[in-house]
């Protein structure tokens, strides 16, 4: 999350903005002012909006701000003379908001102009019904009293001027999917719907003219609203999760800092570093390309690629990989490979093979409709032909099949899944869930074995002191004073587990890479580091560190070593999740890039037997790809660079909200907070989601098997029908809000 | 019967009315943050400070 914010900062050391790294995320406006978007991650609620806009209204070359809480985006407006983007975002920064410039290349306006579409149509329909129904209830009464011919004959004659515009307009969706399939010589969902709007608007303009007694006006108007209502649910649903993608994109890595033949230091954006160009990168910068260490000697955390937690040691002819993160001090690395052949690159081509094989996955909705629609065809049909053979005369048989297809078309099936699936999501996100995915939820439900990666998912990732209690409080506070200044993991630990203590005044800090830290207390020596440095030497005996467990020496200045031993700690709830998704039927499996006594520990700590250390990210593909070839649905929970292919090939995902940016994109949920918990509320809420669709598609069937016999047989009027559609609408609506009242 | 003469053509007209305003709030960009909208309503007003007040954005994204 960070990682612009540090690519951005590294720009502003260099004391200039760079014009090709702002040009991309910067907009010029006819008065001379330039707009940006900027993604600010950390807005959650209005306070937060309030503060992100004043912080940037306080800004002197600021003309207008405004955040948009939804997208979770500001956008800004500056004079360009008097500020820098990257002011803006240092402004934000001291307010406590992350926050990265958004490229708005990301964008994609195609979902937005079809949302805005979407609610036009449903607007223009729904002004159409609620005339037309005005209209409707005047004749039905009319029918029962005394209305006469004429006046009859006027109301139809205005509804039919305010349907017929009104179908051609919001009826486009549904007639343009409809004609895009049948074209092709296959049948969706739209082509019922299609065929009934447009065969009983055509019935109804032709009753008008001949002045008949019944017109389907209102129902045609009233399923395209009722059914826009559905689709629009659904686009919204998308573009939610879209947007959210699109943000974690734009947080990506954006900036390198590359080294001139002459010396200068000029910012460019990552994908226009070359090979062979040399590129500094700053203590706590990410690597912004693969290549090999020239100069400087320092440590990378590679958790986000090998997922082992301790980091290291880095100098001269050293490879480093492109999204690792340089921890003690400043080296410069000569690009080896481009962006698009970089380490990166490759686990995102990973990435997009395993995406194809999760495309064959129907959604419940297309499932139904493939048979649903021949059926509807086929009652249509033999309603008229069964009308005629009666010798009923062309006319009342085309009313009865018209009929048909109006109780038929398919209202409260369209609504059955939107509708669930926005009251489910809604709920998962006030739990701190994430839907990222239109179909993630279906594919949650399906979920019989759970696949977890071990650091940053199952543990905090974050590593703890765990013999503090051995140390004297004196040793710890001198650690602690050493351990401040560094942003080593370890010495965060250590300065972490101090900071309540008392702490000596140590002068002369400096960081040794590789070995550790070095500073004067009254004129000698104090050391906190490896063990061959501060400690008693690679040979002498084993402390309190398990096997390969990292551990950190403080030498003291009488030359006594004491020993510092971490582990990466469990998340609090670990051991419950774990236990809760085997009692409810899961198979829990645990598959980790790290070494295998770190692996063989947790798996023991939690009772995981099926377990599988050093996996690349190839090795849980194949495990995946194992899985369902044994006919497994399989959740992969996952947070690392090295398990985002593996997230992109298992049926569903998840990832924790701490996960490398790629990752979050990778997944279909990501889920927020210290705790596991959400994994399993995530499938309950889903398996509870997919019951509540399953009894909308069984009420709108039940529905359909009373009506469509009373249809066929010619007794369905204009009024049934209108009552039969929207009490229908209305039932399943109201079923799927239960999910909302319901708490776990 | 000329009641309606007058009366059907005047619901017409209101109700064409709204649905004008809801595509003109549409354009406009009012329903393109709904959660933040919902927000705005408990924010204190800032001093004047002499800026422009922040406008939603007239053109569409």
């Amino acid at each position: 999350m960070a990682t612009a914010v540090d690519q951005a900062a590294g720009g502003r050391e260099d004391g200039h903005t760079d014009d090709a790294l702002s040009g991309r995320f910067v907009r010029r406006l006819p008065d001379g002012r330039v707009e940006a978007q900027l993604v600010v991650p950390g807005m959650h609620c209005a306070g937060c909006l309030a503060k992100v806009e004043r912080a940037l209204d306080a800004e002197p070359a600021v003309a207008r701000a405004r955040a948009n809480l939804t997208t979770k985006r500001a956008t800004v407006a500056w004079d360009p003379a008097r500020g820098s983007l990257d002011g803006l975002i240092a402004r934000l920064e001291a307010t406590g908001f992350d926050a990265a410039p958004f490229d708005p290349r990301l964008l994609s306006t195609e979902d937005g102009a079809r949302e805005r579409g979407l609610l036009r149509a449903m607007a223009v329909a729904g002004f159409a019904m609620a005339n037309v129904m005005l209209l409707s209830v005047s004749v039905w009464a009319g029918l029962a009293s005394d209305m006469d011919v004429t006046t009859r004959g006027m109301f139809h004659w205005i509804s039919a001027l305010i349907v017929l515009p009104a179908v051609a307009y919001a009826g486009q969706p549904f007639f343009r999917s409809a004609w895009s399939v049948l074209r092709r010589g296959r049948t969706n969902m739209d082509v019922p719907i299609s065929l009934a709007v447009l065969l009983a608007t055509a019935a109804s303009l032709f009753e008008t003219v001949r002045n008949g007694e019944h017109v389907y006006f209102d129902a045609a108007i009233g399923l395209l609203f009722f059914l826009l209502i559905g689709r629009f649910l659904d686009q919204r649903m998308r573009a939610k999760a879209c947007s959210a993608a699109q943000n974690l994109l734009g947080l990506r890595s954006v900036a390198a800092t590359v080294v001139e033949p002459d010396g200068r230091h000029r910012t460019v954006p990552v994908d226009a570093v070359g090979v062979g160009q040399r590129v500094h990168v700053a203590a706590g910068m990410r690597i912004p390309a693969d290549g090999t260490v020239e100069d400087g000697v320092s440590e990378v955390d590679t958790s986000l690629i090998s997922g082992e937690p301790v980091p290291e040691p880095i100098g001269p002819g050293t490879a480093v990989f492109a999204g690792t993160l340089n921890l003690s001090a400043p080296v410069t690395i000569t690009v080896t490979a481009r962006d698009e052949d970089s380490l990166l690159a490759d686990i995102v081509r990973l990435m997009e093979a395993a995406e194809q094989g999760r495309s064959d996955f129907v959604r419940i909705a297309d499932r139904l409709a493939r048979a649903y629609a021949p059926v509807v065809h086929v009652l249509a049909a033999v309603t008229f032909a069964g009308w005629l053979i009666a010798g009923a005369g062309w006319h009342p048989a085309m009313m009865a099949a018209v009929a048909v297809l109006i109780i038929t078309c398919p209202c409260a099936l369209a609504l059955a899944v939107p509708v669930v699936q926005v009251v489910a999501t809604g709920k998962l996100l006030d739990r701190g869930v994430l839907v990222k995915s239109a179909d993630a939820l279906e594919r949650l439900a399906d979920v019989d074995t759970v696949v977890f990666d071990k650091t940053g998912t199952l543990t905090t990732g974050d590593l703890k002191l765990v013999n503090a209690p051995d140390i004297a409080p004196a040793d710890l506070g001198l650690a602690g004073a050493l351990a401040r200044t560094s942003r080593h993991p370890l010495a965060v630990a250590v300065a972490h587990a101090a900071a309540d203590g008392p702490a000596p005044v140590v002068n002369d800090v400096r960081e040794l890479p590789g070995q550790g830290l070095e500073g004067r207390i009254d004129g000698a020596t104090v050391r906190l580091g490896s063990r061959a440095w501060a400690g008693p030497g690679e040979d002498a005996g084993d402390g309190p560190a398990a096997d390969g467990a990292p551990e950190l020496w403080l030498r003291r200045a009488d030359g006594h070593p004491i020993q510092f031993a971490f582990s990466d700690a469990l998340r609090p709830d670990a051991a419950d999740v774990v236990q809760q998704l085997t009692a409810s039927g899961q198979r829990v499996a645990l598959a980790s890039g790290d070494r295998e006594p770190a692996v063989r520990a947790v798996a023991d700590r939690l009772t995981i037997a099926d377990w599988q250390a050093r996996a690349t990210p190839a090795d849980k593909i194949a495990r995946l790809d194992a899985a369902r070839d044994d006919g497994r649905q399989v959740l992969m929970v996952g947070d690392g660079l090295n398990d985002a292919p593996a997230l992109r090939a298992a049926h569903v995902s998840m990832s924790p909200a701490s996960a490398a940016d790629i990752s979050q994109v990778a997944a279909d949920l990501v889920f927020q907070g210290a705790n596991l918990a959400p994994v399993p509320e995530a499938i309950d809420t889903a398996r509870r989601a997919r019951r509540l669709v399953f009894q909308n598609f069984a009420l709108a069937f039940a529905y359909n098997a009373v009506a469509i016999p009373l249809a066929m047989a010619g007794l369905v009027t204009p009024l049934v029908a209108a009552i039969a559609m929207s009490s229908s609408s209305l039932l399943v609506t109201l079923n799927a809000m239960r999910l909302r009242w319901h708490h776990a | 019967m000329n009641a309606l003469l007058l009366l059907i053509p005047l619901a017409l007209l209101l109700g064409l009315l709204g649905l004008v305003a809801f595509l003109w709030a549409l354009r406009a960009g009012q329903f393109d943050d709904l959660d933040g909208a919902a927000g705005r309503i408990l924010l204190d007003e800032e001093e004047d400070d002499g800026k422009e007040t922040p406008k939603s954005e007239d053109e569409p994204r």
